[in-house]
């Protein structure tokens, strides 16, 4: 395991965004992580990045066998662009526009590596080459502005993975792309991650996106776990009520009913308040299953993730009203 | 970038032909009549006449503005006969008041107003961008709230009041200080310094009060780009993200502001100047207008507009080169 994440807590002086999340990560595989707006995907891996600064973490992060939580912050920051890397949603506001792409991608390995500035470029250089830019002599002294959107990703892909992490955050990298180039970068990640064995946590609102690079996937609803189980378990039996509606949706999508950008669409209701989340399962105001037959427990208990499905141990689900056999209750 | 650069110096010239043209224009529809002025109270109406005649205000508009811009370029003869004055290049006439070349009465008065000037501006810099940098990166501490509170206080105090307390306490009181005495730099730099200190703090301090704020804003808007959260990401230490990637784009706003501010200064600073009777361009333009002295007033209003398009210049200038995204607009 290069990242066992333990009981995650995030909170900010408004309120808890992260409640407790679980999941561990081993080098050369990719977790989705899913969820609607506001179910703690970001604010979860800002806080395995250390990027937090004014919000109380808790809980456990372990990385390649050492704790995160409470370490200090100059550690934590060796560990950052060297052995951890991120990169984020909107490659042209993440870049800074005064600075070459060169000289972006050179500066965590002068940095990490102590190398000279020559051979620093060099790198970049080369990293831009690997990320199938061409003439990657000639634009690395180019400016972002001068990139297309998919190629900008592919800047940041080659910054951040410079320094040969182990473990790269993607924290909804093709959302902000045409669909033809979100299938490029994706290729590309997936490239990247079979060559180098770095494991990789894949935030997306598009569960297309999962079906393609996951190999587990974790499911968020309101800072929780919904469902945590392998990417095919996910797809061909998933358990948690909320899980089926998305996939649900997405089967209307993909049957064309309706067209929103690949984002996570309607399951009726709005996604949870961080001030006052619903009492036990914060699922239940939207729950079709809780609807056809209201359950006590829904309404006054959380849920616990436990192990449910074909999957055993590895499929855990919080649900009250699902079977550890798998069967319905 | 030098094509740009004289492209934008051909746009100046342009200005300053306009703004030259419209102060005639102004001139020339002012009911009152230069003539009467520069010869005297005791003069007849035909002395006047004559005078008019002397001085070529007889002459169709478009005529004595030709006159007045070949001038300045070519030198010319002003008046015939006997009383005919020499004018050489570059020439902006005869003050009025004393018949003395406006051009030897700026270029006298001039390096007052540039000591002024520059002085203070190096104060207020240094003084306004530390402030504003510390109190936006302790932003909401007492600290901040303290340093906020006392530039509000600072830039909502007349310069005139600064200027009598700073005397009161420094000069009287203390005796830290001498009452100011222009004494030019070429001579005495010390002397220059130390007499010139107290209209620099008086200058200084409101404007290091503005631009504590101007920083301080912008500085918190640019901490909070993606940019910045890219930098952390690096794992770059946090005074690598503040200064190499944060104070960069944040100074951006206020090399604007500066230029503006600086080119205004340059051509006299009125109310200081009054205040501390240094013989400045200030001085000059307020007894220009007081005495209705058109040539003086057309002098010092070429001088104000060649110095702000001048420092509008430079700002673009400044801006190409710290905003790549300028330069191949
Ligand atoms: N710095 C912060 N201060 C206070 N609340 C925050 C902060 N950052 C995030 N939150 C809150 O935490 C919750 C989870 O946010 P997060 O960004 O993790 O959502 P997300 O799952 O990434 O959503 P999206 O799909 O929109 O990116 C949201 O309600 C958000 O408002
Ligand atoms: S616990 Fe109850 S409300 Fe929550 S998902 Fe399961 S059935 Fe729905
Ligand atoms: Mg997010």
């Amino acid at each position: 395991m290069i990242l066992q994440v333990r009981d995650l807590r995030v909170s900010f002086p408004a309120g808890t965004a992260v409640d407790g999340i679980s999941f561990g990560l081993e080098r050369g595989r990719t977790l989705g992580v899913v969820g609607e707006s506001g179910s703690g995907k970001s604010v979860s891996s800002l806080a395995i990045m250390g990027l937090h600064r004014e919000a109380a973490v808790s809980g456990s992060i372990v990385f390649d066998g050492e704790e995160l939580v409470g370490a200090p912050a100059s550690r934590v920051r060796e560990l950052r662009g060297r052995r951890m890397a991120m990169i984020f949603q909107d490659p042209l506001s993440s870049l800074h526009p005064f600075y070459t792409v060169g000289e972006q991608i050179a500066e965590a390995y002068r940095l990490h590596l102590r190398t000279s500035r020559r051979v620093a470029r060099e790198r970049a250089v080369e990293m831009l080459a690997e990320v199938g830019i061409p003439e990657p002599r000639r634009r690395a002294d180019e400016y972002p502005h001068h990139f297309s959107g998919g190629m900008r990703q592919r800047v940041m892909i080659a910054m951040a993975l410079s320094c040969e992490p182990d473990l790269l955050i993607a924290d909804e990298p093709t959302t902000a792309l045409d669909v033809t180039v979100q299938a490029q970068i994706l290729e590309l990640i997936r490239k990247i991650q079979e060559d180098r064995a770095v494991a990789v946590m894949m935030i997306t609102h598009d569960l297309g996106v999962v079906a393609r690079v996951a190999d587990e996937v974790l499911v968020m609803y309101g800072g929780r776990t919904a469902e945590h189980a392998p990417a095919r378990e996910i797809f061909r039996s998933p358990r948690h009520p909320y899980t089926r509606g998305l996939l649900a949706s997405v089967l209307r999508l993909t049957a064309g009913e309706e067209e929103d950008g690949g984002r996570l669409p309607a399951i009726p209701g709005n996604p949870p308040s961080l001030l006052a989340p619903p009492s036990g399962c914060r699922f239940h105001p939207r729950c079709a299953r809780y609807a056809a037959a209201p359950d006590d427990a829904c309404v006054t208990e959380a849920p616990e993730p436990r192990p449910a499905g074909p999957g055993g141990a590895t499929h855990r689900t919080a649900c009250h009203l699902i079977d550890i056999s798998g069967g319905r209750r | 970038m030098t094509l740009y650069a004289l492209r934008r110096l051909a746009a100046v010239a342009g200005v300053l032909l306009v703004i030259c043209a419209v102060t005639f224009a102004i001139f020339y529809l002012l009911p009152s009549d230069p003539a009467a002025h520069a010869c005297g109270k005791t003069c007849t109406p035909e002395q006047v006449t004559l005078v008019r005649e002397q001085m070529g205000l007889d002459r169709p508009v478009h005529e004595q503005f030709g006159g007045y811009v070949a001038g300045i370029f070519a030198g010319r003869t002003l008046g015939t006969g006997p009383a005919a004055l020499e004018c050489s290049v570059p020439c902006f006439g005869y003050s009025y008041q004393n018949a003395l070349p406006v051009w030897d009465l700026l270029t006298d008065r001039l390096p007052v107003s540039v000591s002024l000037a520059v002085g203070s501006a190096v104060l207020w810099l240094a003084g306004g961008l530390a402030v504003g940098l510390v109190a936006a990166l302790r932003r909401g501490t007492v600290l901040d709230r303290s340093l906020m509170a006392a530039t509000l206080a600072s830039a909502s105090v007349p310069v005139y009041f600064t200027a009598m307390m700073l005397l009161l306490v420094l000069v009287q009181q203390l005796e830290w200080l001498p009452y100011p005495d222009y004494r030019p730099i070429t001579e005495d730099p010390a002397a220059w310094a130390g007499n010139l200190l107290l209209p620099w703090m008086t200058l200084a301090s409101l404007y290091a009060a503005m631009y504590a704020r101007l920083t301080r804003a912008s500085m918190i808007e640019t901490m909070a780009e993606p940019y910045i959260r890219t930098a952390r990401a690096k794992g770059l230490h946090e005074r690598t993200v503040v200064t190499k990637h944060g104070l960069r784009s944040a100074l951006t706003p206020i090399v604007t502001i500066f230029g503006m501010d600086l080119g205004g200064l340059l051509a006299g600073a009125v109310i200081t100047e009054h205040v501390f009777g240094l013989p400045g361009v200030g001085q000059l333009t307020y007894d220009a207008i007081f005495k209705a002295d058109q040539p003086v007033v057309l002098g010092v209003t070429l001088l104000a507009a060649f110095f702000i398009t001048l420092a509008n210049l430079g700002v673009d200038l400044v801006y190409a080169l710290i905003d790549p995204r300028v330069r191949y607009a």
